[in-house]
């Protein structure tokens, strides 16, 4: 979705989703190519193909809302990235290095007994890492929530079970 | 050449205060009267509004100030415009600014705010306005660049009365009114966030068409959309070209003519039996310019069990929100009309269709026992019909007297009844009726409210008074909440849980201290005489008419249930009885 970035215009549309009792499972917000111009990267799990129609239809409605596109359903590219802290002792460390590196994961951080890993990729990809990492304690998970637009090419488009995506 | 116009423009354009662009704004969009309310915040506003030539209306609260700008905008069709100050002036707007935006009225409201560089400290009179009116607006703006404000009231004037009409917000704060900049009035909106669709697609028309043309029992809904389009002339035409009997909705009463024959009355909770039947039973439902209100609906599991359902609305989310609808026509309700009636398609049968209806509308028509004894509030608004020649402009609060008088008032013409709808406000009726007075200068305007709405709003009698503002204001006074103790009675048990006020106050005396003439009358025969009374003197007269306290609206289909299962529905036969 790209918006005008004018102030306040967050506020409108996460105020609209909260009017309209829908829930927001991540949102991630930033500059376009173009100058005053934001897109917006939503993910909302919804019941049926009407609610999904009704969100569209809603968020169009804000002035400062320029163009809403559902790409549940689309060939798109979506990446989230994440920050998870894990405890680890100098033992292990080699392992987790080994553990993370299909996953082109990076070490951004190391200490004593912890070190933070960066990984970029589709949420369940993300998730994959994160619950491999699980036995050796996590600390801390950031996670910036998935943004995304469409591919270049729709002729690969399949139906993908993916939460709606705007 | 052109070039050097515009320079030359651009020279002669003086620098002006953010005050005074105000002005020179709504001037240039032909505002004709302004309703508000002044106070710290806009002081600067107010001082060059003193020697303006614009013509401005003190209410006694600023809910009155947008109450009477959606009264006017109803009536007039052009843009209410509201001005109250930052903070307590601003918050208590917020009733209305959900009115208008439930019931699409275009206004434009002016508030003020705190200077910019104690914007969020916390400072006296500061409320965060542009937050709290969000979800209440069609839009919102918050000046925080001179230069930007003339764009900014074009815009909001552009926006709050195309498309699907509501009210824009324009917050600003104070060094904003003082800070000086060029006045440009004369740049074209550009919104590329906002293109309602006004033209019907064509491909849906014909569909549509083909519809009607095989329906055996086609019924059109009618909402709000049509009169805010001027479409009710369209919508006759249409409707006698094909035959097809109009149904109308609280807020569209007035789009077709109610003595007409194809007209079947109100529909939902308060509906007709006709009408609710009518939804029921039909096979093809067009909705021109409705919301498919729960009101109108009831138990969707059984709303238009049978139809195919074809939706007209500008408003694209509208429709399919609440009732699945197969044939979409996102347009103008004129355009669309416009469009359906130069189409060539089979003219549907409804012969049989036709007369079924009206079997029903003899049969069970509205209907109430009379007792001359006291006032009953259908004959009141019967009695009101017709000493008006159905010709008044009516405003209403909301509640039981605005249902009988949107059941027993016959609107014959567009434009002339000025309700609360979807939210439902006490207290709207009387200051709105300001409003509509002032819009049309030769109206008869009746304000009919109850004992308990009057009260939250009654201090605009000052202003009735005031302007001389020939209204009659009739209190249809049952000492009570009548429709919460109507559900109360129902639902409740007859544990009538603070809706009884035995103790409510003398109204002819409070409208003798507002220098206003009143009346009370307790019979049909007083009421008669002082309503003639009333309509005869051409200044505002109120009237307090007792009436009987335990009387409920009916029909009414109770909440979860379906149009079908209305209750109070009593053939011709036995209300006679």
């Amino acid at each position: 979705m790209t918006v005008n970035n004018r102030p306040g215009v967050l506020n409108r549309i996460t105020g609209l989703f909260t009017k309209r009792h829908y829930n927001i499972e991540s949102i991630t917000v930033g500059h376009t190519e173009i100058e005053g111009i934001s897109r917006m990267t939503f993910v909302v799990n919804v019941e049926d193909e009407r609610t999904a129609e009704q969100i569209t239809k809603q968020l169009n409605k804000q002035i400062d809302v320029l163009k809403v596109n559902d790409i549940t359903d689309q060939a798109i590219v979506a990446r989230e990235l994440a920050l998870i802290k894990v405890a680890v002792n100098p033992t292990v460390r080699q392992e987790i290095y080994t553990l993370i590196e299909p996953f082109r994961a990076s070490i951004v951080d190391v200490s004593r007994d912890s070190l933070v890993v960066q990984v970029t990729g589709e949420p369940e990809k993300v998730e994959a890492l994160i619950d491999l990492l699980k036995p050796y304690g996590i600390k801390e998970v950031a996670r910036t929530g998935t943004t995304a637009f469409t591919r270049g090419s729709q002729k690969t488009a399949a139906s993908y079970k993916t939460p709606f995506i705007i | 050449m052109a070039n050097m116009k515009v320079e030359e423009k651009r020279q002669q354009r003086t620098k002006m205060s953010g005050a005074l662009m105000l002005i020179e704004a709504l001037k240039a969009e032909n505002v004709e009267v302004i309703f508000g309310y002044p106070g710290g915040a806009v002081l600067p506003i107010y001082d060059k509004l003193y020697d303006s030539g614009l013509f401005h209306v003190l209410t006694r609260h600023e809910q009155g100030a947008i109450h009477a700008a959606e009264g006017y905008a109803r009536i007039s069709g052009k843009p209410g415009v509201v001005i109250a100050t930052s903070g307590p002036g601003a918050t208590n707007i917020v009733t209305g600014l959900t009115d208008a935006m439930m019931d699409s009225i275009p206004l434009v409201v002016f508030t003020g705010q705190v200077a910019s560089n104690v914007i969020g400290s916390d400072a006296f009179q500061e409320a965060d306005v542009l937050g709290i009116t969000m979800p209440i607006t069609k839009h919102s703006y918050q000046v925080r660049d001179i230069q930007e404000l003339p764009k900014i009231i074009k815009e909001a004037f552009h926006i709050a009365t195309t498309g699907r009409p509501g009210p824009v917000l324009i917050d600003i704060p104070k060094d904003m009114t003082t800070a000086e900049g060029e006045f440009d009035y004369e740049q074209d909106v550009h919104l590329p966030g906002y293109q309602p669709t006004i033209h019907p697609n064509h491909l849906q028309i014909r569909k549509l068409v083909e519809a009607v043309s095989q329906a055996k029992k086609p019924v059109i809904l009618a909402g709000a959309g049509v009169l805010h389009a001027d479409a009710s002339k369209e919508l006759q035409q249409y409707a006698e070209q094909q035959h097809i009997p109009v149904i109308h909705t609280l807020l569209g009463l007035g789009g077709f003519p109610a003595d007409h024959p194809l007209f079947l009355g109100m529909a939902g909770m308060h509906g007709t039996y006709t009408a609710n039947m009518a939804l029921y039973e039909c096979d093809l439902l067009i909705n021109i310019g409705a919301r498919f209100d729960d009101r109108v609906t009831g138990n969707l599991k059984y709303f238009a069990p049978n139809a195919t359902v074809a939706h007209i609305d500008i408003d694209p989310a509208e429709i399919g929100k609440n009732v699945p609808t197969k044939i979409p026509i996102v347009s103008d309700a004129k355009e669309a009309l416009k469009e359906l009636i130069h189409q060539d398609g089979k003219r549907p049968d409804t012969t049989a269709w036709l007369a079924q209806l009206a079997e029903w509308k003899t049969k069970f028509p509205l209907a109430y026992q009379n007792d001359a004894q006291t006032v009953k509030p259908q004959k009141l608004i019967e009695m009101i019909y017709e000493l008006t020649n159905g010709e008044a402009v009516v405003t209403t609060d909301v509640g039981q007297h605005q249902m009988w008088a949107a059941q027993y008032y016959k609107f014959n013409k567009p434009h002339r009844w000025v309700t609360s709808g979807g939210l439902g406000t006490m207290g709207f009726g009387l200051p709105a009726a300001i409003g509509a007075q002032l819009a049309d200068k030769n109206a008869t305007v009746v304000s009919i409210v109850g004992d308990a709405g009057f009260q939250m709003t009654l201090q605009e009698l000052s202003v009735i008074q005031e302007l001389n503002l020939p209204i009659k204001v009739v209190i249809v006074n049952n000492q009570s909440l009548g429709m919460v103790r109507q559900w109360q009675e129902i639902f409740y048990e007859k544990r009538y849980s603070h809706s009884l006020v035995p103790n409510q106050p003398d109204f002819v005396k409070l409208a003798e201290a507002y220098n206003i003439k009143a009346f009370r009358a307790k019979t049909e025969e007083e009421a008669r005489h002082v309503l003639k009374q009333a309509f005869s003197l051409s200044e505002p007269v109120l009237l307090d008419f007792h009436v009987k306290a335990d009387e409920n609206v009916y029909p009414m289909v109770a909440p979860g249930k379906g149009l079908h299962e209305m209750v109070g529905v009593k053939s011709c036969e036995e209300s006679l009885q």
